[in-house]
């Protein structure tokens, strides 16, 4: 298990390896489906963004709400292909990593080959198990969207696998 | 006739709701606990270690086993001696679900128009199937029912000749389209027979049959046991990183049909394959 200090640069990028396990520490943010396609439609329209997403590590992540004294309750990841189509633009604009789960299309998986990006996945279906890596949350974009509002997450010792390394080798073909 | 009161009829759906998304089925942990027994692979064995830990987790520190904590799909077997009275059925459902998601801090995944999707924010409607069987019990089971693995569910109205070797290769390249995105290790629900809707429902209806019993019809029981040995083959595994533990079960419903089809739906969930039931 390697810890990682977030956000990750583009040094600590391209040191990560297909196959390793990590455990994260510091910022991340969530987005799902509708914050994706929010996102890429400020893109195109050249609206400045809610958040900076330079070097920074979107987490496909819709949670639960925290029950009393929590700061989030469940929340483990979502199917990445869904957000496939709104990767590209984000990419282009300096998003650092992704975590969700499941494969990525051949397209993102060259696209975060030429941007030394880096994809992550969490154990789906363990959102109890994550929660307890949580240590704060808050929404900062898109409240609107309940549970696809953009939170930015604390982590501490948040459990993931490299599945996409900034050499475009994808786990789920070498298994 | 007995009487029963919609309000005890929201109050248990809202129980229920809560019960099934906190508490892993007991069939399924044991299933997952045999699987971490007999998976030889490494890194399966350690994603099995983390699922039976998160069943343990969300029971003692109540929290949802999955944050999709899915559509509210309730079955209810009303005894024809039963009679319901104070508001209306649907609606007293509906309010249960409303309320349970709200007390037990569940996501609220429901979007009113699949076109327009604006979130109801109360996670209603739910999915309301309703039988009248005989007796003057009332029989409510919940089973929140995640997208992650419905989305890959699927349906093939196959041609009456066709052999049970079609089906099982139908159902074979349905299990790997799912690969890692429907959160295996999976249950299958089958359904053949019946017409289109019938199939689906019957899929969707075996979910709640307890793991490893298999239906007794010695036909459909074999080809249960035939198809899950043929997907563990598949070395997709746990999160589809690989290992022989792709499926827990298949549980298979058949159904009368016609002479001229063959229907054949396979409904897809996930290790947190959830239900929980209660008898007025």
């Amino acid at each position: 298990m390697i810890k990682i200090e977030l956000p990750l640069d583009r040094k600590k990028r391209v040191s990560l390896k297909t196959g390793q396990r990590l455990l994260l520490y510091g910022k991340l943010y969530t987005a799902r489906d509708m914050a994706h396609k929010r996102l890429r439609e400020m893109i195109r329209k050249r609206s400045p963004l809610p958040i900076s997403l330079k070097g920074e590590i979107l987490y496909y992540c819709g949670p639960t709400p925290p029950p009393p004294g929590r700061p989030i309750g469940s929340c483990g990841p979502t199917t990445s292909s869904r957000m496939d189509p709104f990767t590209i633009p984000l990419l282009k604009k300096g998003l650092g990593g992704m975590i969700g789960k499941g494969r990525r299309s051949p397209d993102i998986r060259r696209a975060i080959k030429s941007h030394r990006g880096v994809y992550l996945i969490a154990t789906g279906g363990a959102g109890a198990l994550l929660s307890g890596k949580v240590k704060r949350a808050s929404i900062v974009a898109f409240r609107d969207l309940g549970p696809e509002a953009i939170y930015e997450l604390e982590v501490e010792g948040f459990p993931v696998i490299v599945a996409i390394d900034s050499r475009g080798r994808d786990i789920y073909d070498e298994k | 006739m007995k009487k029963i009161n919609t309000r005890k009829i929201k109050q248990i759906v809202s129980q229920l709701c809560i019960e099934a998304n906190m508490n892993l089925r007991k069939d399924i942990l044991n299933a997952l606990k045999k699987a971490l027994k007999v998976e030889r692979n490494k890194r399966a064995k350690r994603i099995l270690r983390e699922i039976i830990d998160n069943a343990r987790i969300a029971k003692t520190e109540r929290l949802p086993i999955c944050q999709d904590t899915g559509v509210a799909v309730v079955y209810c077997e009303i005894g024809q001696d039963v009679s319901i009275v104070g508001s209306e059925f649907e609606k007293a459902v509906n309010e249960g679900v409303r309320e349970g998601y709200r007390k037990g801090n569940l996501r609220k995944s429901v979007v009113s128009s699949p076109i327009e999707r604006e979130n109801t924010r109360t996670n209603t409607p739910a999915v309301i199937h309703t039988r009248i069987v005989p007796g003057n019990k009332l029989r409510i089971t919940v089973c929140p029912k995640g997208f992650g693995s419905e989305n890959k569910s699927d349906i093939r109205m196959f041609e009456p000749t066709a052999t049970t070797k079609d089906i099982k290769d139908f159902v074979l390249d349905v299990v790997r389209n799912c690969g890692a995105e429907a959160c295996p290790p999976l249950v299958l629900g089958i359904g053949i027979g019946g017409t289109f809707e019938k199939a689906a429902g019957l899929a969707k209806l075996s979910l709640l049959r307890p793991i490893g019993k298999r239906n007794p019809k010695k036909h459909i029981g074999r080809l249960e046991r035939e198809l899950l040995g043929d997907i563990n083959r598949l070395n997709i595994g746990p999160m589809g990183l690989g290992g022989k533990t792709t499926a827990l079960a298949v549980n298979i419903l058949e159904f009368p049909t016609h002479i001229a089809g063959l229907p054949v739906a396979v409904c897809v969930s996930c290790h947190a394959t959830r239900s929980a039931k209660k008898v007025l």
